[in-house]
């Protein structure tokens, strides 16, 4: 693990209401995670995976307790921060890809960049990039329903990392695809992980995916329960 | 991004093409339903208003009073000055001198004696003068079904079905039997030229069309007319100019106690034709409110159903960073440009359609046989002003909203549950 600390969770907790009270989904989290980590969340169903990335992720806030991401504290951030954090400085990739089907390889890459801004040169050059580390140039028009499951997974690890992100959230993400490619699919963002120092943080119970992190957190009922560097 | 969205547009032919599509249908059924209500309420107004009423009619006091019974012993005397005076203080105008007579058509056998008869109702309007504004206001060239117009003195025309039923043809001798405008008994005989179908039930039941100056002859009506109507130049009835003539006229001839002082009525003051247009108008604009109505909502809803269609990509698109209102603004700035061209072409077919109606109209004089009221038999649209921008009501404004509120849905979207919803 590098020293330079990305995320900083102190006590965190999340309730979720029910008709018959709340459920917590998240009991009093600490972790520290750094650069250049290839951390795996790793529990049953329900064990608070996904609430956990959520809120790493920005895409929810914490009921109790602090959760600070590249400086920011999530309790803080109004909707419009939120999502120019996940914007500039995070990358997303799904369990079902979620490519945009009308749209080429090459487009459905360019789009984060598109919000940030970029002029058309610098974003060509970025999506080109990326698509290389993936080895995807030759897909460049095609559409996702024209590519395999793992192609899919490739461009949409390629959108997470066009912008070069500081963090990349990977929920489930070979789930949907067969052993090979999943493997394929695994090297490869060890490998982005290692040559660009990006953060990667999986919510996933796949044996696969643990047999490549560096870090495993588990977590049952909302409580890690163990934080294990492994020798990958 | 907006060239992003638009290739996103064009390629999702759902996203695109069904929604313009849909939105060009709606708007042009608004249009063409709104040109054909204003057709008919026009065709209508002008109907009465070329065989009747005109858009002014000028009669005199007592005239006026008593017009059901066609008075002509109170009809105006001294026209030709009367005209000479009309047409310099109101160049804006068209004045015709008409006479409207009833009486008996009597059709005579070999012998002289009475064959077949039938009550007439006569007009009296200028046929052979050289001035064609009367012919072409009562449409008798095409409306002429045997023979021919009059070109004589002492010819008649005749309705055809009033002809088929005297059994009388061109070329044959018919007696009009009537007043004169002293009271006395009128004998007159005629020649029929030829019969014409009006295509209104009332008129062609036993219509008969006589030249002003023979009808003058055999009613003892030297320089008199029982009415002069007068037409807006462009032939089209508009009340406000209707009512600056009002107006110029009755400061003309103030209102007096003689009673043959000229008076003017305005086409809304006859034969409740006001109530009429008022109705036409009332119901015209109800059923375009309710079709725009219901336009809206389609539209509407096929606004909500395009964005409920793209649930998932606007969670892509949260959750990749693009904040609640430029996806919101994206779907406005979307539905716009789908409004807008949608209403653009739909308004373009549906002035196609109407204008197509507007020249050559639809016949429905079949179905028109029976009517007992002077309402037109072939219809025609009317393109107004309204008529350009009324499709935009559904088709721009009803997609906008539609999409706005389907929209307000993106604000209510828990990105905490986007992990979960993109799972699927």
């Amino acid at each position: 693990m590098e020293n330079s600390t990305l995320i900083s969770i102190e006590g965190l907790k999340k309730y979720f209401p029910t008709s018959g009270g709340r459920f917590t989904a998240l009991n009093g989290i600490d972790l520290t995670i750094g650069k250049a980590e290839f951390t795996g969340v790793v529990g049953p169903s329900g064990s608070g995976k996904t609430t956990l990335l959520n809120i790493i992720g920005s895409l929810d806030s914490p009921s109790e307790g602090r959760a600070v991401v590249l400086g920011q504290s999530i309790s803080n951030l109004n909707p419009k921060q939120a999502a120019l954090l996940r914007r500039s400085k995070l990358g997303f990739i799904f369990q079902s890809y979620n490519l945009l089907p009308v749209y080429t390889v090459f487009e459905n890459v360019e789009f984060p960049l598109l919000l940030l801004r970029l002029d058309d040169n610098l974003r060509r050059k970025m999506v080109m990039d990326s698509l290389e580390w993936l080895g995807m140039t030759d897909k460049v028009k095609s559409k996702p329903a024209q590519l395999s499951g793992g192609e899919c997974q490739r461009v949409a690890i390629a959108r997470a990392m066009v912008k070069k992100p500081e963090i990349v959230l990977a929920d489930e993400p070979t789930a949907n695809l067969d052993a090979a490619n999943s493997h394929n699919i695994l090297k490869t963002m060890a490998r982005l992980n290692s040559e660009f120092k990006t953060t990667f943080i999986f919510a996933t119970h796949d044996d696969k995916v643990i047999g490549y992190l560096k870090r495993k957190i588990s977590l049952v009922d909302g409580k890690v329960t163990m934080d294990e560097i492994r020798n990958n | 991004m907006i060239r992003f969205l638009l290739k996103g547009i064009l390629r999702d032919k759902q996203r695109s093409l069904l929604p313009v599509v849909i939105v060009i249908i709606g708007v042009m059924l608004t249009v063409f339903l709104y040109c054909w209500l204003r057709g008919i309420l026009n065709d209508s107004i002008e109907l009465n208003a070329r065989f009747n009423a005109g858009h002014v009619k000028i009669m005199t006091a007592s005239y006026a009073k008593n017009v059901d019974q066609l008075p002509n012993d109170l009809a105006i005397t001294g026209v030709d000055t009367l005209l000479i005076k009309l047409k310099r203080e109101f160049p804006e105008m068209k004045w015709g001198e008409r006479i409207h007579f009833g009486g008996l058509i009597d059709v005579p056998d070999s012998r002289g004696e009475t064959r077949a008869q039938g009550p007439a109702a006569g007009f009296g309007i200028d046929l052979l003068s050289g001035d064609r504004s009367e012919i072409e206001r009562f449409n008798l060239e095409k409306s002429l079904r045997r023979g021919r117009l009059p070109v004589h003195s002492g010819e008649i025309l005749m309705s055809e079905e009033f002809s088929v039923k005297l059994k009388v043809n061109p070329g044959d001798t018919v007696t009009l039997i009537g007043s004169t405008m002293n009271g006395s008994m009128a004998l007159y005989n005629y020649t029929v030229s030829g019969t014409i179908v009006f295509g209104t039930g009332p008129m062609d039941q036993g219509s008969v069309i006589v030249d002003l100056d023979d009808v003058r002859n055999a009613l003892d009506m030297n320089n008199a007319a029982g009415e002069i109507v007068g037409y807006l130049a462009d032939n089209y009835y508009d009340e406000e100019k209707v009512a600056h003539v009002v107006t110029k006229f009755n400061s003309l001839f103030p209102a007096s106690n003689d009673e043959y002082a000229p008076v003017i009525v305005t086409l809304r003051q006859q034969n409740s034709l006001g109530k009429m247009i008022d109705q036409i108008k009332a119901v015209g604009a109800f059923a375009v409110f309710i079709f725009v109505l219901s336009m809206s909502l389609v539209l509407w809803n096929a606004g909500l159903l395009g964005g409920l269609r793209r649930y998932s990509e606007f969670g892509i698109r949260l959750a990749i960073g693009e904040d609640y209102s430029h996806i919101y603004k994206t779907m406005i700035y979307e539905s716009v440009l789908i409004g807008l061209i949608g209403s653009l072409i739909g308004t373009s077919a549906g002035l196609l359609g109407s204008l197509y109606l507007e020249h050559h109209g639809l016949d429905l004089s079949n179905m028109m046989k029976n009517a007992t009221i002077l309402m037109p038999a072939i219809f025609h649209t009317r393109i107004t002003s309204t008529a350009y921008f009324i499709g935009f009501i559904p088709g721009l404004l009803s997609t906008v909203i539609g999409t706005m509120l389907s929209g307000i849905g993106i604000y209510k979207r828990k990105t905490a549950q986007l992990f979960k919803e993109l799972e699927t």
